[in-house]
This record gives C-alpha cells, sequence and structure tokens, in this order.
C-alpha cells in the first residue's frame, strides 16, 4: 500500500508540475462554458408572442396577463383557429404561440388539470428554449400562487417546438462540454501519461521492478480521476450561477453519474496505452478515435434521430451518447435513478469491456 | 551457485536475429562484461535475463529463477539500469531515489549505506530536477537508483556508452566497490579497453558471443603474432603497409600500428627495408594482443 | 601544417546561458586539411563551441571566421561550405539510401545530374551499389555512419564537422571510418571531430581538450603525451581532468 500511495504522489508531481498541461486543463472548461454561453444566450426581452385562447374565460385571462405584463412577451396577434399558428410563424416576427384548451378554467375547477400548450419556433433554437423557460416559469408561479381547496391548481403545460424538435442551448451545452473535457481529461492525458513512461524508458524500470503492472496503471489513474472531477465541477458550478442551467435532479446521483463516466473514460485511456508506444501515437488515437466520435456522434451537437440509419447504430457505440441523455435526464428534466437505470447499465457494460480488453493486451514485458 | 545460467538463448525479431543461440554462466559474486558494438544483441539479451522480453527458445536461470515463470520473485532481487537515462526528469533527485525505494518498500534511510558512496556525491544537490544534472550526475542518480532496494544481482546496460574517460573511470569504480560487498555485476559496453575491468568477458557479435574468458585468457583466441609499428604520418604509412605483399592486417591503434603478417614466420627487416624504399622509417616490436585486436580476429 | 591562412579561427568566443558561460573565452586556429578532434568531459562545452561554429547559434562575444565568413554576419554562407554529421542524427531512417543521397544533393542545391553521378561514384566506393533501394533504417550502424559522412561531403564542404561519428561502432568499422577521415583530409578537407574513444584521439593532427568551458590544453598528441608525461591519450585526459578539477576548487 505504501508502495502504492508513492506511485500516486508521483503522478500528482508530474500533474502539478507541468503548469502549462495543467493551466489548459483548468482553463479549458471555464473558457469552453463562457464562450459557448455567452455566444448563445441573449437575454430576451419583448418577444413578439401570439395566443390562441379556446377559452377566453376568467383563469386564462389572468395567465395572459401575466405573461404579458412580464416585460419578456409583447403580443403580436390573437389567433382564431390552430392553423393559423403555421403562418404566424413563417413572417419569422413571433417567436410562440400560447395555445390555451377549450373550456380551461372549469376543467381546472372540476379535475384541478388543465393544459397549456407552448408552441415554439425552434429555427432559432436557444430564443425558442429560453422562451419556453420564461413561459413555463410564469405559469409555475401562477399555479403555486393559486390554491384550489387546499390543492394548487395543475395546469399540464405542454411544449412543442417546431422546426428543429431536438432543441439544442446552452442547457444542452453544458451537458456536452462536460462530456467532452472528461474524454480530454481522463482518456486522453491518461494514456499520454501511460505512453510517456514508455517513451522515455522508465517503464522498462518499473517493469523490472517488484511493481505490479496493474499498481503502475491504478496509481495513474486516480490524480487524473480527481482532476476530471475538478473539471466537472468546475463546469457544474459556472452553469448554474453564470447562465443559470438548473440542476433539477439529485445531484450525489448526478456526481455519481459523472464518476462512472470518468471511469469508464479513464478505461479507455488504458485501453489506448497497450495499444500505443509513443505519445504521438496516444494523441492521434484519442483524438481521432476518441473525440470526434464523442463531439460528432453522442447527440452533442447534432441530433442522432435525425441521423442516417447507419450513424444511428454507430451512435450507439459511442459511450458519451447514453452519458449526455443520463445527463440531460438528472440535470434537466430531474429523472430519478429508475429512468435512467438503463442507461447506467450500458455504461457500466461499457467498462467492463474496455477493462477486459485492457487486461487481456496489457503486457508485463516489453512485448 | 551460479548467479545465472542460460542455454541456447534466441530471439528474433521478424527476419533479424537479434540473440542467436547464446549459453552464459554468471559466477555468484562476479563481474561479467558483455562487449561488442551497437547491434550485436547485449540490450536484448539482458532484457530476456531481467524478464523484460521472452526469449523465442532456449531457457535461463537468474538467481535459481526461470525469468519467464517466475518473473514475480526475479523482479524482487535484481537491479537494472536500461541503457537509456530512463528516470522522472520533473523529479528531484531525492524524489527519484524515494520513489524506487518505495517500489521495493524499502525506505532511503534503511539502505543508504549500499549507496552512501556514490549517493554522496549528488546528495547536494538532491533538490534539483534530475532533468538539470550533467550527464556523471545522472549517471550516479540511475545507479542509486538501481542499487537502493539491495539487489543480488546487478544488470547494466551500456552504462559508460556516451561518457567521457574521466567519469567512465569513476563509474567503474563504483561498480568495483559494490562488487566487493558482494553483488554480481551483468555489465555491457562497446568500449573494449572497459574489458579489463571485469572478471569475465563475452566478446559479442551478430548475436552471438564469440568468446568467453577472463580479459586476460580471451587474447589466446587470438592465434597469430601481433606486431606494432610505429612511425610518422600514419596514414601514409598505412597505405604503405596495405600495398606490402606479406600484409595480412593492418589496422591503427591509437599511436601505432597493429600488423599481422599472412605466414607464420614474420621477418621485421623485410619490412622495414620495404618501407625504407619509400623513405619510412619505422620501429616494429613483436607486442601481445589486446582485447580489441581479439574482437576483431574474431569479427573475421 | 605550416598553412598560414587559418580556415578556422576562433579569438575569445563566449556562450552565456545568464550567468553559466558554457564556452569561455576560447581561442583557437584549425588549418586546411588538418584533423582536428575536439574533446572534453559531458558538459564541457563542445556541443555548444560547434553549435556555434556551424552557424546554428550566436556567440555572446568573441571572433570567430570559419572558411573566411564571419560567424555572426555570414551564418548562411558558413552552412554552404560546412558538412555536418552526429552520432544521433544523420540520415533520415525511413527513406532509401538514394533517396537520402538526392534529399541531401537536393537541399545543397546539386544539380540532378551531378546527384546522379556523386550518387553513383559513392555507392560504389563504399560497396553500397546492392543496398541503393533499402531503408536506412536496415542498414548496420556502421554502413549508416560510412553513408552519413558521405553524404555530409556530397556538396564538397571545405570543413566537415563529426560529433562522435563513431560511437557504438564495431571496432573494425571505426577503423575504415577514419580511414575515410584520412582520405578527406588527404585531399584537403578539414576535418574537426569529436570523439570518447581516446585511442581515436591519437589518429588526429591536433587536439583540443575542453574543461568547463575552456580549451585547457592544445597541441599534437605527442605534445600532449609529453607535457602530461602520460603513455597514452586515456592518461592524458584523466591528467587535464584532474587539473580543471584542482583549478575549479
Amino acid at each position: 500500500m505504501k508502495r502504492f500511495l508513492a506511485f500516486v504522489r508521483k503522478e500528482f508531481y508530474h500533474i502539478l508540475r507541468d503548469h502549462r498541461t495543467l493551466l489548459i486543463l483548468v482553463g479549458m472548461p471555464v473558457v469552453q462554458i463562457l464562450l459557448f454561453g455567452y455566444a448563445i444566450t441573449n437575454e430576451i426581452s419583448n418577444a413578439p408572442i401570439a395566443i390562441l385562447d379556446h377559452s377566453n374565460d376568467e383563469i386564462t385571462a389572468l395567465i395572459k396577463k401575466k405573461i404579458l405584463t412580464s416585460d419578456y412577451f409583447v403580443l403580436s396577434s390573437n389567433l382564431s383557429a390552430e392553423n393559423e399558428i403555421e403562418d404566424i410563424f413563417k413572417d419569422g416576427i413571433t417567436k410562440m404561440a400560447v395555445v390555451f384548451e377549450p373550456n380551461f378554467s372549469e376543467t381546472l375547477e372540476k379535475t384541478n388539470n388543465a393544459q397549456i400548450q407552448f408552441i415554439a419556433d425552434a429555427s432559432d433554437p436557444n430564443t425558442a428554449n429560453t422562451l419556453v423557460n420564461y413561459a413555463q416559469a410564469i405559469v409555475a408561479d401562477f399555479m403555486s400562487r393559486r390554491v384550489n381547496g387546499g390543492m394548487p391548481y395543475m395546469i399540464e403545460i405542454r411544449s412543442r417546438m417546431v422546426y428543429n424538435p431536438e432543441l439544442k442551448g446552452v442547457y444542452y451545452f453544458v451537458p456536452g462540454t462536460i462530456v467532452i473535457l472528461l474524454m480530454l481529461v481522463s482518456a486522453m492525458m491518461t494514456s499520454i501519461s501511460i505512453a510517456r513512461e514508455k517513451e522515455i524508458g522508465t517503464m522498462e524500470v518499473l517493469l523490472a521492478s517488484p511493481m505490479n503492472p496493474s499498481g503502475i496503471i491504478l496509481a495513474k489513474v486516480i490524480p487524473y480521476l480527481l482532476l476530471s472531477f475538478v473539471v466537472s465541477g468546475i463546469i457544474l458550478t459556472l452553469g448554474k450561477f453564470v447562465f443559470g442551467v438548473p440542476i433539477i435532479g439529485s445531484l450525489p446521483l448526478l456526481l455519481g453519474v459523472t464518476i462512472l463516466f470518468i471511469i469508464l473514460a479513464l478505461t479507455l485511456g488504458i485501453l489506448i496505452s497497450t495499444v500505443v508506444d509513443t505519445q504521438q501515437a496516444a494523441l492521434l488515437i484519442s483524438l481521432m478515435g476518441l473525440m470526434l466520435p464523442t463531439i460528432l456522434l453522442s447527440g452533442f451537437i447534432f441530433p442522432v434521430e435525425n441521423m442516417p440509419r447507419i450513424l444511428q447504430v454507430l451512435a450507439n457505440l459511442v459511450p458519451a451518447r447514453w452519458f449526455i441523455i443520463v445527463l440531460k435526464a438528472i440535470m434537466l428534466k430531474g429523472a430519478s435513478i429508475g429512468i435512467i437505470w438503463k442507461e447506467i447499465v450500458i455504461l457500466c457494460l461499457f467498462i467492463m469491456v474496455f477493462t477486459g480488453a485492457s487486461i487481456k493486451k496489457f503486457k508485463v514485458r516489453l512485448e | 551457485m551460479k548467479a545465472i545460467e542460460a542455454r541456447s538463448i534466441t530471439k528474433k525479431y521478424g527476419d533479424v536475429i537479434a540473440v542467436n543461440e547464446v549459453s552464459l554462466n554468471v559466477e555468484d559474486g562476479g563481474i561479467y562484461g558483455l562487449i561488442g558494438p551497437d547491434g550485436a544483441g547485449k540490450t536484448t539479451l539482458i532484457r530476456i535475463l531481467t524478464s523484460l522480453l521472452y526469449p523465442e527458445s532456449g531457457s535461463a536461470m537468474v538467481l535459481g529463477l526461470d525469468p519467464v515463470r517466475e518473473y514475480k520473485k526475479l523482479r524482487k532481487l535484481i537491479g537494472y539500469m536500461p541503457g537509456k537515462f530512463s528516470l522522472y526528469q520533473d523529479l528531484s533527485v531525492e524524489e527519484n531515489l524515494q520513489l524506487f525505494a518505495s517500489l521495493h518498500n524499502t525506505t532511503i534511510k534503511e539502505n543508504y549505506h549500499l549507496i552512501r558512496d556514490i549517493y554522496s556525491q549528488i546528495e547536494p544537490f538532491r533538490k534539483r530536477k534530475a532533468g538539470a544534472l550533467s550527464g556523471g550526475m545522472k549517471q550516479k542518480l540511475a545507479l542509486s537508483c538501481a542499487m537502493i532496494h539491495k539487489p543480488e544481482i546487478l544488470f547494466l546496460d551500456e552504462p559508460t556508452t556516451g561518457v567521457d574517460p574521466v567519469s567512465r573511470k569513476e563509474f567503474w569504480e563504483m561498480l568495483k566497490n559494490l562488487n566487493e560487498d558482494g553483488l554480481t555485476i551483468l555489465v555491457s559496453t562497446p568500449y573494449m579497453d572497459e574489458a579489463r575491468q571485469c572478471h569475465t568477458i563475452g566478446l559479442m557479435q551478430h548475436g552471438k558471443i564469440m568468446a568467453v574468458d577472463s580479459p586476460e585468457n580471451v587474447t589466446t583466441m587470438f592465434k597469430k603474432d601481433l606486431f606494432e609499428i610505429k612511425g610518422q604520418d600514419k596514414y601514409k604509412l598505412l597505405k604503405s603497409i596495405r600495398e606490402y605483399q606479406g600484409t595480412d592486417t593492418v589496422y591503427s591503434f591509437g599511436s601505432s600500428l597493429h600488423y599481422t603478417d599472412r605466414s607464420g614466420d614474420f621477418q621485421p627487416r623485410h619490412l622495414e627495408k620495404y618501407l625504407e624504399k619509400q623513405g619510412i622509417a619505422v620501429v616494429i616490436e613483436k607486442i601481445s594482443p589486446t582485447v580489441e585486436d581479439t574482437f576483431m580476429a574474431l569479427m573475421r | 601544417m605550416t598553412d598560414p591562412a587559418p580556415i578556422v579561427s576562433v579569438k575569445n568566443l563566449v556562450k552565456a546561458f545568464g550567468k553559466f558561460h558554457a564556452v569561455d573565452r576560447i581561442s583557437f586556429e584549425v588549418f586546411p586539411g588538418e584533423i582536428f578532434g575536439f574533446l572534453g568531459a559531458n558538459g564541457a562545452g563542445k556541443t555548444t563551441a560547434i553549435k556555434m561554429l556551424t552557424g546554428l547559434w550566436k556567440p555572446t562575444s568573441g571572433e570567430a571566421t570559419v572558411a573566411g565568413y564571419d560567424i555572426y554576419k555570414e551564418a548562411e554562407s558558413i552552412k554552404r561550405d560546412i558538412g555536418y554529421m552526429s552520432q544521433k542524427f544523420s540520415l533520415y531512417s525511413d527513406l532509401s539510401v538514394v533517396e537520402n543521397i538526392r534529399l541531401f544533393g537536393g537541399i545543397y542545391g546539386l544539380g540532378k545530374e551531378e546527384i546522379k553521378m556523386k550518387s553513383d561514384d559513392l555507392l560504389k566506393r563504399l560497396n553500397l551499389e546492392k543496398e541503393a533501394g533499402s531503408l536506412i533504417s536496415s542498414l548496420p550502424l556502421g554502413w549508416k555512419q560510412k553513408l552519413a559522412f558521405s553524404v555530409a561531403m556530397l556538396h564538397d564542404p571545405k570543413i566537415i564537422f563529426l560529433d562522435e561519428p563513431t560511437g557504438g561502432v564495431d571496432p573494425i568499422t571505426r577503423r575504415q571510418f577514419w580511414d575515410m577521415i584520412y582520405e578527406a583530409a588527404d585531399r584537403g578537407k578539414t576535418i574537426f571531430v569529436t570523439t570518447h574513444y581516446m585511442d581515436e584521439a591519437e589518429y588526429c593532427d591536433r587536439i583540443s581538450m575542453m574543461v568547463s568551458g575552456k580549451i585547457a590544453a592544445l597541441g599534437t598528441p605527442g605534445a600532449l603525451k609529453k607535457g602530461f608525461k602520460a603513455r597514452d591519450m586515456d592518461e592524458v585526459f584523466v591528467g587535464i581532468a584532474r587539473e580543471g578539477k584542482s583549478l575549479a576548487e
């Protein structure tokens, strides 16, 4: 154990003394999140919206008033039929339509459950997302203030994005950035760090010593596990406090799956290091073999649902895809483990496969 | 007991036979020198004996252990210093040594006596990064790291290559001191003049050990009479002697030439006369061959 | 050696890295056709001095001319008149023998015909005709070094710098290499060579011995041996190093 700890300490020295790399690893998430965030969010005010009110009753009037006095929205037109919605988006001025179901008050009184629909023009996905969220917040606030015989109103909010159903925005960039950076820090840095030992010849000395080769590797991943964890923390914190990205679900669950994914990325890094002999090769394989699929096929930038069939199948083999689903579900939808257990099982399977392959490929000799 | 016993070890890389049916015995407490140029197979042989490579065929016992099957036990008992400087350049002198001590579950303090003579020379710089050390100091640190766990046998792969003569001498002094304390040493070197520092030498070329003996006795493999020729303008002299009909071999050796004749009955006077005609005055003297002479004779 | 015009002339040359003087006011002259041995311990400043003389680094102070060119102002002209070969890098190992010859011929601006002629001649002299298409990596070290030396002379330079050209080479090939050096010197080339083999020091016409940035001794092997009452260069080297140490302390 002492031997192992000495080795872990050494790995920390390596990382902490390489100031430039360390700065990049910690600075990059900050820069990336700020860049994505500010490039995408712009505070919205006085967005023109259309309203289709099938009820025109007392409560819908109250909700309409609340929405329109909020500074975020102005009324562009009152609609009278569903088919007008399509047309009104075409001029590009109206950003969102609010639809109240018929007999809104009545339904609400009787069943305590009525429906509002927000339909947003998602060709500008971020704006659409923001608008819907604002409107949702306003309605939610309204509900919590109105109590119907001891029970808060349950107004079912349905939102629909037209033109770009797989909505992208800053909320979605936070999970995406976490995934990319975890791949970078965990998988790439680990594989490079192991390859470096081979390149400078220290692996030869270590192998000739009684140090268990799996101990060498394990000691190597511990600092990167920590570093990755810190990096994820930075991104989540920035997302929450600078851009107001919510973490609706359970934080322990979120951190738990993050650690799971870090372990997955580390096993990938180890697997890469077993097949390469130089840092350059490690870097290339990590970039081409990990980063590109992660960026392109994980659903981070391009919605997997819109991909050709073959790419959709391939995307299933990209671990990041499953992690992004889990992240979004926990952060944005407040999903509990009961909902995402399937994805978690898949992530665990990946870990087992990568670990198995690494053990098979790992050499206790130089060949 | 023999410290190392290897029987017809062979190792191929594709079509290239790096080590070809090599057998060797290293006595307990001896200094065995593998002497040969780059590409002779020294590194491969050492790596096989240190359990870092599998032999293609043949078998070996190191300290009574099989490097293939019992590598875990063996790795606890050996010290190894590879040819390339293999320490962490971004760790300090002390941190490197500390790490290697921990690797073997020991401490610097516990085994300090083993490395005192060597380590004390670099101890004033113990806070310095290994990467910032001079060549000679790096070598001392590497040796300290290879010794810190009190190995029973030390493998050194070309520890003196590219090192200047003075540092080389110092290094051999350190090895001798370690050996006197009972350590068995297997060392490889391309410098023929270092042969005399070993108890036993193996002359290695093209994956084969051509001859094994003590440095004094190995020269008996040199079967011809060897003559030293001294004269001015060595290049002219060399060219003239090459054209001489009796010449078998003639090579530069420091300030003189080493000469063997085709016939077993060489008359120096004849060669002197031949050279005199070309206006070259020489002194010819019969000498005993060096290890390098022997190596060259065996190569041919 | 009585040629009055030196081809390399160095006066009080200094290269400082901060406070550390890697080369500390060295002065010497080398004459055409001379084999000049440049010896010293690791870190004594040999490599730094060679980098200045080959126009790769600017000196901190002092004067030097190489092949008649000033090393401050005419570094580019110097590069045309010198050849350089080192143990570490000489030829591209993933290119074939002829590809390397063509490449280096091209780098030095030789014409196509000239390269063809020279490469045929070179392969014949080195007995490498059969290996013309082989990758450098497949050649034994000794052949590689001999080939590298010939390639370094392809453009007919006046001076050739050889940085540990024979490290790790077998004893017979080492001597064949020195034959090539002798032959080049015989043709009037100036050879500037570093080595760790002390017997090779004896093969030089003159030797300079560097200790901590300074030239501690300079002369013919014979004169140095006499001066240090030594039997061979090994003893001279040890003697100088001891003197250097006591001077430093």
